[in-house]
Parts: C-alpha cells; structure tokens; sequence
C-alpha cells in the first residue's frame, strides 16, 4: 500500500501542486495541503483501500485542506494578506465538491505547464530554477534535491525560499508565455531539464542512487513536457537525446565503476527498448523541419548508437550534423566536439589544428581531446603532458582512473 | 496591479553620449513615458542630477548630521527611474528592456511592497 500510494505521489504531485497553485494562487499553499493530502492517504488508503480515482482524490482533498486552512487563518487574522479569488470562497464551497465529479480534470495539463514555466522563469537564478523543478514538480523533498546537488539542505532549504518569495513578491507570473515569447522562453526550461539530467549521468560523485533517480526525473520531465507542447520538436529532440544516452547507462561503467568510452562499449548492454524509443521520437520532430541544438545532438547521438560496431560509425554523417549543430550553437565546447569527428574523417592532425585557439584550458574534456590526439600522432610525451592536464582538472573519481589507466598504456 | 521600480544605473567614469544621440534618447523616452501613460502603467519618473550634487542627512543623538556628497560611492551611479503599474513581472521586464534598450544602460527592476503588507 504505502508503495502505491508513492506511485500516486510521484505521478500526482506536481499536478496537483499546479491544479492547488492555479486555484489559490500561492506556492506555500498548494505545497502544504498537496503534502496534507497524501498524509491523510497513508492514514486512509490501507484501511478504505484505493479510491477510483487518486489523483481526484488528492486534489479534492488538498483543496478542502487548503480551505481548512485559509478559514482558520481568517478567523485568527480576519485582515488576510491578500483577497482570495473568487473561485475560492464564492460560489458553491469547493468544500463540498464531489470528488467524483473532478472539475480540475480538463485544465490540468495547461496548470502543469504555467507550473514548469513559473519554475523555471528567467528572473530566477538557474540553481533556483532546477530546484523549484524539482522540488515542485517532481515531489522531491528539500533533503532530497539538496543530496543530488551536493549543497547542504539548509542551503538548499534557503535556497527554495527565496525563490518562492521572488515569485511572490515580484509577480512572476503562473502562465504559459504566449506563441510570439515562447522562443525565449522555452530553451530556458529545456536547459533546465538538461541539467536535471545531466547532474545524474555526468557526475559519478555523490549518492548513486539519488543521481540515477535525477535521470529518470528528467526524463520524466522531458516526457511530460513533449506531451504538453507537441508542437515544439526542440522539446521532443531534448527527450529523445536524454533516451539515446540514458539508453547506454549500463555500458558506461564496469561493475567496479570505471569509465568506459563509446568505442569500448559492450554494445549488448545498450537498451534497445529506450534507442528504439529515442528513434522514433527522433524521426518524428526531425519531420518538423525546424532542426535545432537538442534535436541534432539527439541525431548525432541516433547515428553513434545506429552503428553494429565501433568501426561501422557512420563519421562522415556525424561530422555533418556537427556542422550544423556549430552553426546553431557557435560554442568552444561544441567546436571541441566536431574535433573529435574530424579526425576520424580527416585524420587526427586536422583535427588538432582545430584545438588551437578554442580557449579552452580549463576544461578537463579538452586536454583529454588533445592528448588523445597526439597519442594517435606518436607525439607520447606531449600526450602525457595533456593527460596530466587532463588528470589534473576531471572533477569524478570515475573519469581520472580512466585517464591514469590511458597515460599508462602510452609506450613511452 | 503591482508596483515596479525601474532604476537605471550609470558607469560612474563614462562618457556621455554625444548631442544628437543624447537628443534622440529624450525623444524615445518622451515616447516610451506617453506609451506608458497611455496603457495606464505610468506612476512617476524621473532623471537625477549626478551624485555629486547629493547630501547625506544622518540621524544622530544631538540632531541631524549632514555630509555633501552620496551615499555609496560606486563604479555605478542610480541616474534616474520609473514607477510603473504592471500586472505580473513579465509586463514589468517588457517596459524594463525598452527603457535600457533606449538608454543603452543597465535597469534593475525592483518590485515595490504592496501599501496594506
């Protein structure tokens, strides 16, 4: 039972928190009678079993909570911060709706999308924004996000405060931006659901569990997202990218975890459930015709994991789509990447011509890069040196025991 | 409705701009406070003269002590600002951008208490 009723929670609490969030108007609230309900489910559920319809349940109960709870404040304080809309205490009393006849079931898609761009707004600090994701709509709890990104909980806690005050007192509003701000507006959410994602599979630091876990949030996310705006292929091109490199998980470290590179995947490890899933969603923003960052570096991902082996990588196709990708998004990291495609298409030197200039020293993939393009050119002991570089900046455990292990095998 | 402040803040070592820019910018601002006024967003605006003409009144226990000059003194200085009436933030950072798209400076927009908070 409490195992059902934490599947209801995590599909249902963000709905819910967003359905609460449009009705009163206020984040502390919705959060506090969406918490109040699924308490009174764990009392309830496994003496009067499941209702018909949890989700109806929660939210008719968070709502009569949230009355509960706004009555009691009006009596103890009649002067109430601000006027309650309409919706609220006019009318017939939601108090006595019928949970069975759940008014909140037509809009609610619209209120978890105002919710993700209420979140994830510009105006917000990008820490706040992944924070209030996931605190909001993905259920987790302050210690819990807090765990994921390493940060205290009493960091975290002040961190989320503040946020909601922002959103508060500043008026950042709970609405779906309109068709002419959505160019703006979108890559924000969607770079914050690729964070999400990327702190659970880049980072081998930390609670394991809890990064895996952050993976299938985004994913998650991700998924919602293209349900809600079907129209946008950047959307469904960022769930399809998270697929095609969740989907390789397994592969990416030995059972001891060491780092294992692409080429050296054990390709039978690879979920073909999710690269199948990624493909097809793939195919079908591509159709769109409005190629952008998420969606190219999905493509580039569907041809790496398209090839049988390592050595039938179709590179020529994948330098292409690097190509296009660098004209979207002109960054070194991006140039650093197409490096790597140049020299399995035009060898090795081109490519570290390349390298020159991308202002990149600080960064550990960089010199990684570099020495493994020297290593390819016999110039070991400039390799070295860049491996040293390398082993000096990586930032997990995971990836410097790879880099010992490649300095090592060099034949100095 | 909320309140905003819309402060823009000056580089305290720049050069002003030259007349006919400096000409051009009164215009546009004229056109953005009428297109204010006209969708009912306008409270108060205004520009200040430069720091230098500003005196600090402090409170102390033999009376008010006053020193010429500002404040802060800082690489910025708070050059002038609008009280504008929006519905959301959103309406807010609109006015805000148009204003430093103008002015070419930076605005920091602050939200005001409500009167009853």
């Amino acid at each position: 039972m409490t195992e059902e009723i934490g599947q209801v929670f995590r599909a249902e609490y963000g709905r819910a928190v967003a359905v609460l969030t449009r009705v009163f108007g206020e984040l502390d609230l919705a959060e506090e009678a969406v918490q109040d309900a699924f308490a009174t489910a764990l009392q309830r559920w496994p003496k009067d079993g499941v209702p018909p319809s949890p989700a109806g349940w929660i939210i008719t109960t968070a709502r009569n909570r949230a009355i509960d709870r706004l009555r009691r404040e009006a009596r103890h304080d009649r002067r109430l911060r601000e006027p309650l809309p309409r919706s609220v205490l006019g009318g017939t009393a939601p108090a006595e709706a019928d949970p069975a006849h759940d008014a909140e079931e037509g809009p609610v898609h619209d209120d978890r999308l105002r919710l993700i761009f209420t979140c994830c707004h510009p105006a917000l600090a990008a820490p706040a924004r992944v924070a209030l994701t996931l605190r909001l709509l993905g259920g987790l709890t302050t210690a819990e996000v807090a765990r994921a990104f390493l940060v205290p909980e009493p960091t975290m806690a002040q961190r989320l405060v503040r946020a909601k005050n922002k959103i508060r007192h500043a008026g950042i509003p709970y609405r779906v931006p309109a068709e002419t701000e959505l160019p703006d507006r979108l890559p924000t959410v969607l770079a914050v659901l690729y964070l999400i994602f990327n702190e659970g599979y880049a980072a081998a630091s930390g609670d394991r569990l809890v990064r895996a876990d952050l993976c299938a949030e985004a994913i998650r996310l991700a998924r919602l997202l293209t349900e809600l705006m079907p129209d946008e292929p950047e959307a469904t091109g960022l769930l399809a990218l998270m697929l095609f490199t969740d989907a390789r998980r397994r592969a990416r470290t030995t059972p001891d975890g060491d780092l294992v590179l692409l080429p050296d995947q054990d390709r039978t490890l690879w979920n073909t459930a999710q690269l199948a899933e990624g493909r097809t969603l793939l195919r079908a923003c591509l159709r769109r015709n409005r190629p952008g960052p998420y969606q190219l570096q999905a493509a580039i991902n569907a041809v790496h994991t398209d090839a049988p082996t390592t050595g039938a990588t179709d590179w020529p196709q994948i330098l292409h789509l690097y190509d296009a990708l660098l004209a979207h998004s002109p960054t070194p990291v991006v140039a650093l990447h197409r490096a790597v495609a140049v020299a399995e298409v035009h060898g090795p030197a081109t490519a570290l011509l390349l390298l020159d200039g991308l202002g990149l020293d600080g960064h550990h993939v960089y010199h990684s890069v570099r020495a493994d393009l020297l290593r390819r050119l016999g110039r070991l002991p400039e390799a070295a040196a860049s491996y040293d570089a390398a082993l000096s900046l990586a930032p997990t455990t995971a990836e410097r025991a790879f880099l010992h292990r490649t300095r090592a095998g060099l034949p100095l | 409705m909320k309140r905003y402040l819309l402060a823009l803040y000056v580089p305290a070592d720049g050069e002003p701009p030259p007349p006919e820019a400096l000409e051009e910018m009164r215009n546009e601002l004229d056109a953005l406070n009428a297109d204010l006024k006209a969708a009912g967003a306008w409270v108060f605006a205004g520009a200040l003269h430069p720091p230098d003409t500003a005196t600090v009144v402090r409170p102390r226990d033999d009376g008010a002590f006053m020193t010429d000059g500002p404040f802060i003194e800082g690489k910025e200085f708070l050059g002038g600002f609008d009280i504008i009436a929006a519905p959301d933030l959103d309406a807010a950072l609109g006015w805000a951008r148009r204003l430093a798209e103008i002015t070419t400076l930076p605005v920091e927009v602050r939200p005001l208490q409500d009167p009853a908070a």
